[in-house]
């Protein structure tokens, strides 16, 4: 394939035009506006065909890398493939054409979704009601604190101004806390991945409004002291939060509410394959214990004489976002668990883990195994097992990128210094984890046999090794910036 | 193999302190700069500002990670390097002869619960 690299700016040629608007009728009117204020010289547009649009952005689109296109072990990110039936039935004029603002009465099919949306999460998860506002993970994060401040000041319970986060959660926990105005609490990881129950007790108060924790953790690792766990924070007055990152590894086998779990966030754009990232919008339902329930975001989805409508929860945080969500999201999400249907959802789970099983047990000669245990639906490498050749992590993922595969997540978490994380999830057949196995293999031999190749890494990519410290120090983000086009 | 200094103090967190009379420098370790990776930020208090020990005093950012600075002893910070605002990457090219922040130790005796240049390179194995 022909490489392309042309910005939309470099194709204009002038006098081309891709439209054609009747005269103007309106230019000889002036208008009343402080000079200041209107604009003197031509809109800086790149002319350019009809033609010429499409071909540049369809070469673009050839440089896309997706779960359509490869193989994405991101791990932590649950990378699995959209079904198309989603955008299918999402495309449904009936749900495409609606009108936030329409009367209830209108879009009782619309409302329907949310109400037996909800069921099924609660049926999977445990928890009583759901409130599908928020945008995003991070976002649903944050309503969940909210909540969990609300809770504990209507009790007026002022005191509690501190969240419990393990050294292994995901940055947005800490984040999101801070942004929700609680200070935070670190507790430490034992050797085997687990939060340290003991110095868990040592940080417990009557200021501790909560924890948050991902079961199974960052590690891939199932918390099994978790009802011990949610036993403390309980008898400490706290609330336990659950954050949905790495739901997939449990579906139909474990639910959230039984561990302890009082308030939960799902990524639909993870575990119930909606797209993800630069692919769509996200989704982040908030799910709670019944008595949580009236303090859930407004508005809510009720059944009332078998009409659904609108509601406002009692004590409700309030609104957080400006209508309903991103209900097409939700649409796709519906879509998929009616589609797996109950009899399958369990088979999301079970190959998940089994195919991150089989990867980390067929590299473990070649990669660093830091904590050598049954993992779930992802595990972590601590870079390769063979530390004298230089060859670091960074170099191993770059490395992939030649072989045309997307790169793992790396440097994440922070527990070791060379973190890999794979997560293949479940939509992966065999061979395409067996091709993935001889690569991993493959650049481990390259690592011992001719170190400064993987070092060297990317060779074959459009673009290769890139200067990160000048990324980082002298982005460049707007295509004056360049300097040719001053 | 990270390069130790000899004569100087340092932290489990690896921060190294070079201590004269009541003054100290302190910086961070080869080791720890060559975890972190290529040093982008490097985010400094202000001169005046009191720490205590095991504090953080301010954090580096990597391409890789951002990791808090810990003071290996409390004190008042009586000087920044200015110049790591503009060449952070001086933290890598010679992370000894680049100190972060000039402290007034508050209390020298905290000074014996760090490490020497042996037990330090033991850490580091």
């Amino acid at each position: 394939m022909k490489y392309y690299d042309k910005l939309i700016f470099e194709l204009s040629n002038e006098g081309s035009i891709g439209y054609s608007l009747p005269k103007d009728d309106f230019s000889d009117i002036s208008v009343d506006l402080d000079s200041s204020l209107l604009r003197n010289d031509t809109l800086d547009l790149p002319q350019v065909s009809e033609l010429t649009v499409l071909r540049h952005y369809t070469n673009l689109s050839h440089k896309n890398f997706g779960v359509e296109t490869g193989f994405y072990p991101l791990g932590s990110c649950t990378m699995k493939y959209n079904p198309k039936i989603n955008e299918y039935v999402a495309s449904f004029r009936g749900f495409r054409r609606i009108h936030p603002l329409s009367d209830e009465s209108l879009v009782q099919g619309s409302l329907q979704i949310y109400y037996e949306m909800e069921q099924m999460l609660s049926e999977l998860t445990g928890l009583d009601a759901f409130t599908f506002s928020p945008f995003a993970g991070a976002h649903g994060e944050l309503v969940g604190l909210m909540i969990m401040k609300q809770y504990h000041l209507l009790r007026n319970d002022t005191k509690r101004t501190k969240v419990i986060v393990p050294t292994s959660a995901h940055g947005t926990n800490p984040a999101s806390a801070a942004v929700c105005g609680f200070d935070i609490i670190e507790v430490p990881s034992l050797d085997n991945g687990r939060v340290d129950v003991k110095a868990l007790k040592e940080v417990l108060s009557d200021e501790v409004a909560g924890m948050m924790l991902t079961n199974p953790n960052t590690l891939g690792l199932f918390e099994n002291e978790i009802e011990e766990i949610s036993k403390l924070i309980h008898d400490a007055g706290g609330l336990m939060y659950y954050d949905g990152a790495n739901l997939n590894a449990l579906l139909g086998y474990a639910k959230i509410g039984n561990m302890g779990f009082d308030i939960m966030h799902i990524n639909l754009h993870k575990t119930f394959s909606t797209p993800h990232g630069g692919g769509g919008p996200g989704s982040g339902p908030v799910g709670v214990k019944a008595f949580l329930k009236d303090y859930l975001p407004a508005p809510i989805v009720d059944k009332v004489n078998d009409k659904y409508v609108f509601k406002t929860p009692s004590h409700s945080i309030g609104r957080i976002s400006g209508f309903y969500g991103n209900f097409l999201v939700v649409v796709k999400a519906y879509t998929y668990l009616l589609s797996l249907g109950k009899e399958n959802i369990k088979n999301v789970a079970y190959y998940s883990v089994l195919n991150a099983n089989y990867i980390k047990e067929s590299l473990k000669d070649e990669y660093e195994l830091p904590i050598d245990d049954v993992c779930m639906h992802e595990f972590v490498f601590d870079g390769l097992k063979d530390k004298s050749t230089g060859v670091k992590t960074l170099d191993v993922a770059k490395r992939l990128l030649d072989y045309g595969y997307h790169a793992p997540t790396i440097y994440f978490p922070l527990l070791f210094e060379q973190s890999i994380m794979i997560e293949p999830t479940e939509v992966e057949n065999k061979e395409t984890i067996d091709d993935f196995i001889k690569v991993m293999k493959q650049i481990a031999k390259e690592a011992i046999e001719d170190p400064e190749l993987v070092k060297g890494a990317p060779h074959h990519t459009p673009i290769r090794r890139i200067d990160e410290v000048k990324a980082a120090k002298k982005p460049v983000l707007k295509f004056k910036d360049i300097g040719k086009y001053d | 193999m990270s390069k130790v200094v000899e004569g100087l103090y340092y932290a489990k967190t690896h921060e190294w302190l070079k201590v004269e009379g009541d003054v100290a420098l302190i910086g961070i370790t080869d080791y720890a700069q060559d975890s972190l990776g290529d040093v982008v930020f490097v985010d400094l208090p202000s001169v005046g500002d009191s720490f205590d020990k095991e504090d953080s005093f301010g954090a580096v950012e990597s391409v890789k990670a951002a990791s808090d600075l810990m003071m290996p002893v409390g004190g008042e910070v009586i000087e920044v390097n200015e110049e790591l605002n503009d060449a952070p990457e001086l933290l890598n090219e010679d992370p000894y002869a680049n100190f972060i922040i000039k402290i007034k130790v508050n209390d020298l005796d905290e000074l014996n619960d760090l490490l020497d240049a042996k037990a330090y390179e033991e850490l580091t194995k």
